[in-house]
């Protein structure tokens, strides 16, 4: 995660979850990113950096994660995220 | 209004990417995400440095909306397409903003940058050139955008939409989960507004939803077509998109967008507010 920073954010009021999308292995850059909340309702969407690495600011609680990338992939994953933690979540599509 | 109209696919885009009279204009959130590439022959809107007044908290006025239109190169005939990232969240806030400045001729790219991008289609870093021109904008047509008193008056009458995610509408969140949450307002929604997320309009892929299925969606979740509506969301872009859908796609007469939104009400002293939390 060392090229989005979370430099002037007060981590222990935030509950981040972040991670990075790889496909074989490698790190996917622009893939779409969306953040689901436990209903299965969309919640936030971004889109990873070069390095894969993607991040939102939640609440406590359970979430999925599912990535989308081109050429019709796209995967899931489940996480708990705490407030002051920073809960990190790999996604392989 | 037919879907035609206010709506482009990818082909028809790639079609017409020579056309001298179609212009391109991509507006993102991430303003640095043009730089990167866009698609061939796009001019960049900033909406935070070109469409907001840098002083006071409101729109450019007129001579500075003629002198952005002008220094683009975009000419009162033009049809312009507008695209961008975040499900052309930004791009349906200056579609909404465009036709508020009266250009006729405006239409969205359907999926956005994203569709374009999942299809692996063809994105450039080079910056067009196109000649200045002298664009002549209307008034505002402040039929289509709401601002805070006419929001307190329609409390129980009019259909309020908050487009927002269920987590800020029940306000266990102040800003979507993208952004960091330190915010000054106070969380909850306005009273008697229903939470209808923007996404719900569109499909994964960040097209839009046929017509039958966002019929069946507003009326489903109780906006009584038969009224005036109003939406909104945290700073009034996730709610121009709902506003297209409602206003453009499906064709109703009396929608608007409240670009105030949570940040403004939910500053406001005095105003009701509803809080699930």
């Amino acid at each position: 995660m060392q090229d989005l920073s979370l430099e002037g954010i007060d981590v222990a009021t935030e509950t981040v979850i972040q991670g990075t999308v790889t496909r074989a292995g490698q790190p996917e850059g622009g893939a779409y990113v969306r953040l689901l909340d436990s209903s299965g309702e969309f919640t936030a969407e971004v889109v990873t950096s070069a390095t894969g690495a993607f991040r939102f600011f939640a609440r406590p609680g359970s979430w999925t994660l599912r990535a989308l990338a081109s050429g019709d992939a796209s995967a899931d994953a489940k996480v708990d995220a705490e407030q002051g933690t920073v809960t990190e979540a790999s996604i392989s599509l | 209004m037919p879907r035609n109209d206010v709506l482009v696919d990818a082909d028809w885009v790639e079609q017409h990417l020579d056309d001298p009279k179609v212009v391109l204009v991509e507006v993102d959130e991430d303003t640095a995400a043009y730089e990167k590439n866009h698609i061939r022959g796009a001019v960049r809107v900033d909406w935070k440095q070109d469409l907001q007044d840098q002083i006071r908290r409101d729109f450019v006025d007129k001579d500075k909306f003629e002198a952005l239109l002008s220094g683009r190169g975009i000419a009162n005939d033009d049809t312009i397409v507008l695209y961008g990232g975040n499900n052309n969240w930004f791009a349906a806030y200056a579609y909404w903003y465009f036709r508020l400045y009266g250009h006729d001729q405006v239409k969205l790219l359907d999926g956005g940058r994203k569709k374009w991008e999942l299809d692996s289609r063809e994105l450039v870093e080079e910056v067009p050139a196109r000649e200045k021109t002298t664009y002549k904008a209307k008034e505002p047509d402040t039929t289509i955008r709401a601002f805070r008193d006419e929001v307190i008056e329609s409390i129980g009458k009019k259909n309020l939409v908050d487009v927002r995610s269920p987590d800020e509408f029940s306000g266990k969140l102040l800003a979507p989960a993208h952004l960091p949450q330190e915010q000054s307002q106070r969380a909850g929604h306005v009273p008697t507004a229903k939470n209808i997320p923007w996404s719900k309009a569109a499909n994964d892929d960040g097209t839009f939803r046929s017509d039958d299925e966002l019929t069946e969606l507003y009326q489903g979740e109780g906006v009584d077509f038969s009224k005036d509506t109003i939406a909104y969301c945290r700073i009034g872009e996730r709610s121009a998109h709902t506003w297209f859908v409602l206003h453009e796609l499906l064709d109703q007469p009396n929608v608007k967008n409240y670009d105030g939104s949570w940040t403004e009400y939910g500053s406001l002293v005095g105003v009701p507010i509803e809080k699930d939390v």
